[in-house]
């Protein structure tokens, strides 16, 4: 039978499961033809265009045929500062190919790709799938060479990272680079105690020590968890869902990849006491397709959590049915969205939902759902074991417990810290080695760009929020290009559906250049400012509400670098150049504009 | 009224079912919220973000957003009537739209919203992208006015609720695509209210053009919001 009626019939007439469908296509063919379209639309009974729409969305998807090897190289600032161009230009040289082309010998497809979560280890790059960290010039020769003596992507992988990353079921170089373990997460974790602990209240006891313990989400946001489980047990329905919120894209985020390399198990528990706490059955981790090199092994620990039952039928003979499916992204950072994850999870397009109905009233396929971050569910599983009250003496009073933050840029040591709520940045700033730092960019593009003035506040939800990512940048990096690093990765991730996120966010970064240009006036700037609150405003989702937060932060805290740019003797520079419009005729007429170029000006 | 919604917008006292939308109580009340994606029995999916008002100071889509008892909305505020103006030119600026050529000038809804935000000249740069115009059996789709709507991906579908018109790509480049079998088998009918429902230019059926001619049509008739301020 051929490959991909095979693959049809392994995932019957599931629509649900339309990516994994075409991630195995692509992978047993190297591209999703138009004949393998059709025989998916007639299995599924939807029309070609759905599925053309589904693969056009996800940036490890494509329907035109890639090289042997498809190499995608992290374009995330983290990466510019470790060397990223000189990375992009020896993996140009060597394979003769440019970005977003496949070599003539069809050996190798190059292409950029957004943040893939190994910021302490850059450049990095997937080379069909397999994670590629601490990129230079003399590696990718060796890589490229491996590639033309036609060895696997894994073959090339000459050592392993510490801790699980060595399982012979992970195989990555990945490293952990955990700095500083924390009382939450990372101290010592024995499978089947949490889960055990929560059977033994009810399912509303568990919800009221949640609750007691203050645990508030840890993507981010900080909605209280306990609360959410309270309200998404009270919708009445026939099924109710859990999902781990695996997808953390933020660039400078890359937290959520170690708890998963070292406590996988603790966060499969807290996904199992979430079930038990809002009456699922099922639990679905969605993993970004990033982690795909982590697959196998869950795969393997949750067969080994079933055979020890504390997962599947009647966990620890209590009479309670749970069990975890794991299902995958295709690359899209806005599927970190929770309603844009659930669609993603439902095999569509990962496009945000309008609220009302929020997912915990109609989640997943319809159903009351509790989305939840990998972190949030690890917290939850700890404080089965050691309580609320005792969880309630880490952190400050708003912001019980612990955060596991992910430090990259300029500092000595970066990595992963997990710190009690409270500290400030310049505690952090301190304990990673950072030296003569000009910003931080706390919580990611979408968070905040800071100056020394905010190095004494404090990383919690009152003060400054972040779903662990903390971006250090010392006084020799230029913050424009950072800005202009952050607005190119929201112009590329924005799903599209609404007209300020898709139209303004390329309307600012035209006004941005401008005035980084020297072409700017005061007026420029004032409306660089106001073009970005309408944009913030209007936007129908998280990533839109906050994709202007790269120009508006760096413009209150870093006025001045704005203001040394910007004409303060014209009242209008015209952005359009006359000489370089007829430039092409120019020459080809033998005429010079120079004259008239500045008159213009 | 005891089992009515009381809200107010813009100071004035409003009254509503349980369950209608800010923006269908609103035109129940005479209140004009202009809409460009929305389309009344198509389910609202928030895309232009042309109603966006004020609904207890918080930004909300009035389309998609239920009234509630009490509710305080702010709609033709000068702050709120500012930021939609942005919106359409926003849409003016993304493609490329040249209304004197246009089939549905006169008829086009993004066309009638600038006259009534009197927009002379966009504050923003126009980006002129280079688009192209599609050919099916039926009709055309002219990518150069396409505004993203989705109405046409919601409201033309074959019976057995495949979808004809889809979304392809993502971001800047997010386009309409169509499934040429699909379409292929559209029936006459279908086609003329696919190009009824789309608010611009952008779905233009074979064979027929300007049979009104421009000047009587509908927007030249009477300014777009006109039919419900009219019902104060």
């Amino acid at each position: 039978m051929d490959p991909i009626r095979k693959i049809l019939q392994k995932y019957k007439r599931d629509r649900t499961r339309l990516i994994d469908i075409l991630k195995d296509i692509q992978e047993s063919e190297g591209s999703i033809t138009q004949q393998a379209i059709e025989l998916v639309a007639k299995h599924l009974k939807i029309s070609r265009a759905e599925i053309e729409g589904v693969i056009t969305f996800y940036h490890f998807l494509s329907d035109r045929p890639l090289g042997k090897y498809a190499v995608y190289l992290n374009n995330s600032i983290t990466s510019e500062m470790a060397g990223r161009q000189k990375v992009a230009e020896a993996l140009e040289k060597e394979t003769g190919c440019k970005f977003g082309q496949t070599s003539e010998d069809n050996l190798v497809s190059l292409f950029e790709t957004s943040c893939v979560g190994m910021n302490d280890q850059e450049p990095a790059a997937l080379i069909n799938g397999v994670v590629f960290t601490s990129l230079n010039e003399e590696k990718v020769r060796k890589i490229v060479a491996g590639m033309k003596r036609g060895l696997a992507a894994q073959e090339m992988v000459e050592e392993y990272g510490d801790g699980a990353n060595g399982h012979e079921l992970v195989r990555a170089m990945v490293k952990n680079n955990i700095r500083k373990a924390g009382a939450v997460i990372f101290d010592e974790f024995t499978p089947g105690q949490a889960i055990a602990q929560a059977l033994n209240k009810t399912p509303e006891g568990v919800i009221e020590e949640i609750k007691k313990a203050n645990l508030l989400g840890r993507g981010g946001a900080g909605f209280p968890t306990g609360l959410k489980w309270e309200l998404c047990r009270q919708e009445k329905s026939d099924q109710h869902y859990v999902v781990c919120n695996a997808d953390e894209g933020e660039p400078g985020t890359f937290k959520d990849r170690v708890i998963l390399t070292e406590r996988p198990q603790m966060v499969f528990e807290g996904m199992a006491i979430a079930g038990y706490a809002v009456g699922a059955h099922l639990g679905i981790l969605y993993l970004r397709h990033e982690y795909t090199y982590l697959k196998k092994y869950f795969e393997y620990l949750l067969q080994k959590m079933r055979e020890e039952g504390i997962l599947g039928k009647n966990i620890l003979g209590r009479g309670f049915d749970f069990d975890i499916e794991i299902k995958s992204g295709a690359g899209a950072y806005v599927c970190g969205e929770e309603s844009a994850l659930i669609e993603s999870a439902e095999g569509k397009r990962g496009e945000p939902r309008d609220r009302p109905p929020f997912p915990v009233q109609k989640g997943y396929l319809d159903k009351p759902t509790t989305v939840n971050n990998v972190e949030t569910l690890a917290a939850s599983a700890r404080i089965m074991l050691r309580g609320s009250s005792w969880f309630r003496t880490l952190g400050t009073s708003v912001s019980a417990g612990t955060k596991v933050l992910s430090i990259s840029g300029d500092c000595q040591r970066p990595g992963i810290y997990e710190v009690e709520f409270g500290i400030t940045v310049r505690e952090l700033l301190e304990m990673a080695g950072a030296q003569d730092t000009l910003a931080v960019q706390v919580g990611g593009p979408s968070g905040n760009c800071i100056s020394e003035s905010g190095f004494g506040r404090k990383i919690c939800y009152s003060d400054l929020a972040t779903g662990g990512s903390f971006i250090i940048f010392n006084r020799r990096r230029d913050l424009f290009a950072v800005v202009r690093n952050f607005l190119d990765f929201f112009i590329e991730e924005s799903c599209g559906w609404c007209v300020p996120c898709r139209a303004g966010n390329v309307l600012l970064k035209k006004k941005f250049e401008k005035i980084v240009a020297g072409l700017g006036t005061a007026q420029d700037l004032a409306e660089l400012e106001a073009w970005g609150k309408i944009i913030k405003s209007m936007s129908r989702c998280g990533l839109g509400q906050t994709s202007p937060n790269p120009v508006l932060t760096t413009l209150t805290n870093f006025r001045e670098l704005y203001e040394s740019r910007i004409n303060k003797k014209a009242d209008f520079i015209p952005e359009f150049d006359l000489g370089q419009a007829v430039m092409d005729a120019c020459q080809l007429t033998g005429r010079k504009f120079k004259e008239e170029s500045e008159n213009a000006r | 009224m005891p089992d009515k919604i009381k809200f107010t917008i813009d100071g004035k006292d409003c009254y509503a079912e349980p369950g209608q939308t800010i923006y269908e109580a609103a035109k129940a009340n005479g209140v004009f919220i202009p809409v460009l994606c929305h389309y009344e029995g198509l389910k609202p999916v928030g895309s232009c973000r042309i109603c966006s008002v004020r609904a207890n100071g918080r930004w909300m889509t009035s389309c998609t957003q239920p009234v509630t008892n009490g509710m305080v909305i702010e709609n033709a505020t000068p702050e709120v009537e500012a930021y939609r103006k942005a919106i359409i030119e926003m849409l003016f600026v993304e493609g490329n739209h040249f209304c004197p050529t246009c089939e549905k000038s006169g008829n086009c809804e993004l066309q009638a919203l600038a006259y009534r935000y009197q927009i002379m000249v966009p504050q923003f740069p126009y980006l002129f992208p280079k688009r192209e115009i599609e050919a099916f059996p039926g009709f055309l789709l002219e990518h150069n006015r396409c505004i993203q709507c989705q109405r046409c991906v919601r409201a033309i579908q074959t019976e057995d609720g495949q979808k004809i018109f889809a979304l392809k790509n993502r971001s800047k480049d997010l386009r309409i695509n169509v499934d040429l079998k699909l379409a292929a088998r559209m029936t006459e009918k279908e086609v003329q209210k696919a190009m009824d429902i789309c608010p611009v230019g952008a779905i233009l059926k074979k064979e027929v053009g300007f049979r009104i001619p421009i000047g009587k049509r509908k927007y030249d008739q009477k300014p777009i919001g006109s039919e419900v301020e009219e019902n104060k």
